[in-house]
């Protein structure tokens, strides 16, 4: 059994002149502990599919089971327990809260759990000094590198220990030096054992992937394996 | 961390915010504590000023005989009376059912005496309770320093040959504080006099009761009584009704005095301070309402976020209504705290009255439960505006 089994997956919406077609009917299973590539020129429909993986974005047909729970059969509600309990997100552009510190942002998928305080600085602190920035716990995210914001995300997105990680264009904002170290620490974190989806267009980073799709208009051109990643 | 921490944080970080939500609270909640506080310290200084005017009641003979009036009420003529008035009947009032309420009872004796050859009006009191009630008289009783008049009418002490003299009276009998005065072939010392009152006390020869009864051959005679309720909530009509009963030869009034003026005045300020009030309340809760819901605008993608991973829709609304409450709490303390002072600062000039302004730990609980109310009745809206949102909008997926 697939950790993720998506099938027949498709979303539409309305984009004024009419029905426009995000996915066209997408089939795609996922094992756990899977380091798994999206790519696609822009608005190819990765992220959209990225979302529906993720239960934010009900897809207009099709089912998404994720560890054999049909996601979308779930309430609102439930569907917010479950991406605290299954899912880790690292967003475009970082996403963290400007007035939380570093460890603050961290302890935010903490702060809905039954954790103590302490507990919650504590597991934000071990994982903030797993992504090499323990010397930067109580910064904003404005005195923080572009770099560091990534990890600061990246930590926030693992805290709560997911058994899958979803990350969307995490090297966009970077420059080829620092996306090159936070893809290393994707990697790493894959090597012991996390399953991480991730929108890329940035072929690069096809060396450090198991797996690798291919999105455009909608539907999955090819798939493409690596033993040990492409060098 | 908890969602309170979130709140905190972003309350504490984005100060401008804050202060404007703040600001907004306590400009409204210290408008509406000055606007009561006033208005509450004049109702009780109308209040007060009912204790103070005396008599809230006059008790007379019944009798369809008008034949003399007091105070601009007309008493009977005490000659003619079904059944006249004896000092025993103060007895029977004190022991109406009410009787905590009445504090002063005032017997007044009225009859023509001569004095220093005038044939003068003898109003005959009971010092002790007649100083007491008429705390308003300037008794003048110092003849070398005529503009000096005694601060509380209340410390005379008065002995039976003593008397008082109406500010008329006084002219018209030449007599002044220490002088001696002849009443019907004895001697009296006058104590003090008055000034002028616009009453009939002006042309009268103040006296003890028990002398004019002696001298007017009555015996225990009274002509009417004076009584004085102890304070503005008193059930004066009740108090009416009772001594009626009482005393069924007897008609008790209630005097309607000049302070029944100064109360609609005070009724006219209340209405207009509530709708004022009522008007500022509005304005606060549309600040904190189109304030709470430009933050929510603007926080669009972070509760996005917060949706995404995994909040629910109640962790958002916690989050926003706990921002509103810590504001209300600042609005509503330091509203109170700054209502307060102005009210201190500018009642003298609004109410014309000298009046004392306290701090009142129930207006306290008052505007703090008022400022709370209304920032969490005006971020309703915008938090459960904030729970809808849809993650995959808010950060663009779609």
């Amino acid at each position: 059994m697939s950790l993720i089994d998506v099938q027949e997956v498709v979303k539409a919406y309305d984009g004024g002149d009419g029905l426009v077609t995000a996915l066209g009917g997408v089939n795609l299973q996922v094992e756990e502990g899977e380091f798994l590539a999206m790519l696609g020129p822009s608005g190819s429909g990765k992220s959209t599919l990225l979302s529906i993986f993720g239960g934010i974005n009900p897809p207009t047909s099709g089912r998404v089971l994720i560890d054999d729970i049909d996601v979308y059969q779930l309430s609102a509600e439930q569907r917010a327990d479950f991406r605290s309990e299954y899912l880790g997100f690292v967003f475009q552009q970082f996403q963290l809260i400007p007035y939380l510190t570093a460890i603050e942002n961290v302890m935010l998928p903490l702060a809905i759990t039954d954790r103590s305080n302490r507990e919650q600085r504590e597991m934000a602190k071990g994982v903030l000094e797993k992504v090499g920035l323990g010397n930067k716990l109580d910064r904003l995210p404005n005195q923080l590198s572009g770099g560091e914001q990534e990890r600061v995300a990246i930590a926030r997105a693992i805290v709560n220990r997911p058994p899958i990680l979803f990350a969307d264009e995490p090297t966009g904002a970077l420059d080829t030096k620092t996306g090159e170290e936070i893809m290393d620490l994707f990697k790493a974190l894959n090597k012991e054992g996390q399953t991480i989806i991730m929108v890329t267009h940035n072929l690069e980073a096809l060396k450090h992937v198991g797996r690798a799709i291919f999105i455009r208009d909608g539907l999955l051109e090819k798939t493409e394996s690596f033993n040990e990643g492409v060098s | 961390m908890r969602l309170t921490g979130i709140a905190l944080n972003n309350l504490q970080r984005r100060k401008g915010k804050t202060l404007f939500l703040v600001l907004g609270m306590l400009i409204g909640i210290a408008t509406i504590v000055t606007l009561f506080t006033i208005t509450k310290s004049m109702e009780e200084e109308v209040g007060n000023k009912f204790d103070q005017i005396g008599a809230n009641m006059l008790v007379v003979p019944k009798s369809d005989d008008l034949a003399l009036s007091y105070g601009g009420v007309s008493v009977s003529d005490t000659a003619v009376a079904a059944k006249q008035l004896s000092m025993t009947d103060m007895d029977k009032m004190r022991a109406i059912k009410n009787k905590e309420n009445v504090s002063i009872i005032a017997p007044k004796l009225l009859g023509a005496v001569d004095a220093g050859g005038n044939k003068t009006l003898a109003i005959g009191v009971r010092f002790i309770s007649e100083l007491r009630m008429k705390k308003w008289w300037k008794i003048h009783t110092d003849a070398r320093n005529p503009g000096q008049v005694l601060a509380r009418p209340g410390t005379l002490v008065m002995q039976e040959n003593d008397l008082l003299l109406g500010s008329e009276a006084a002219v018209r009998l030449n007599k002044k504080p220490g002088d001696t005065i002849k009443v019907a072939g004895q001697d009296y010392l006058v104590k003090g006099v008055l000034g002028s009152l616009g009453s009939e006390e002006d042309g009268a020869v103040i006296m003890d009761i028990g002398r004019l009864q002696t001298i007017l051959g009555k015996p225990g005679a009274v002509s009417l009584f004076e009584l004085s309720a102890l304070c503005n909530t008193c059930p004066i009509e009740q108090i009416v009704a009772q001594i009626s009963e009482k005393l069924p030869y007897a008609r008790a009034v209630a005097v309607k005095e000049a302070v029944e003026a100064r109360k609609l005045v005070v009724e006219r300020f209340s209405a207009f301070a509530l709708a004022i009030s009522a008007v500022i309340l509005l304005i606060g809760s549309m600040v904190v309402l189109l304030t709470m819901m430009s933050s929510v605008n603007e926080r669009t993608r972070e509760i996005g976020i917060f949706r995404a991973i995994g909040f629910r829709k109640s962790h958002v609304m916690q989050i926003i209504f706990t921002e509103a409450l810590v504001v209300s709490f600042l609005g509503g303390v330091l509203g109170y705290i700054l209502g307060t002072l102005a009210a201190k600062l500018t009642a003298p000039m609004i109410a014309q009255m000298d009046l004392v302004i306290n701090w009142q730990a129930q207006i306290g609980a008052g505007s703090l439960g008022l400022a709370l109310l209304v920032g969490v009745a005006a971020s309703a809206f915008p938090a459960w505006q904030a729970s809808r949102l849809d993650p995959a909008e808010a950060l663009r997926f779609i």
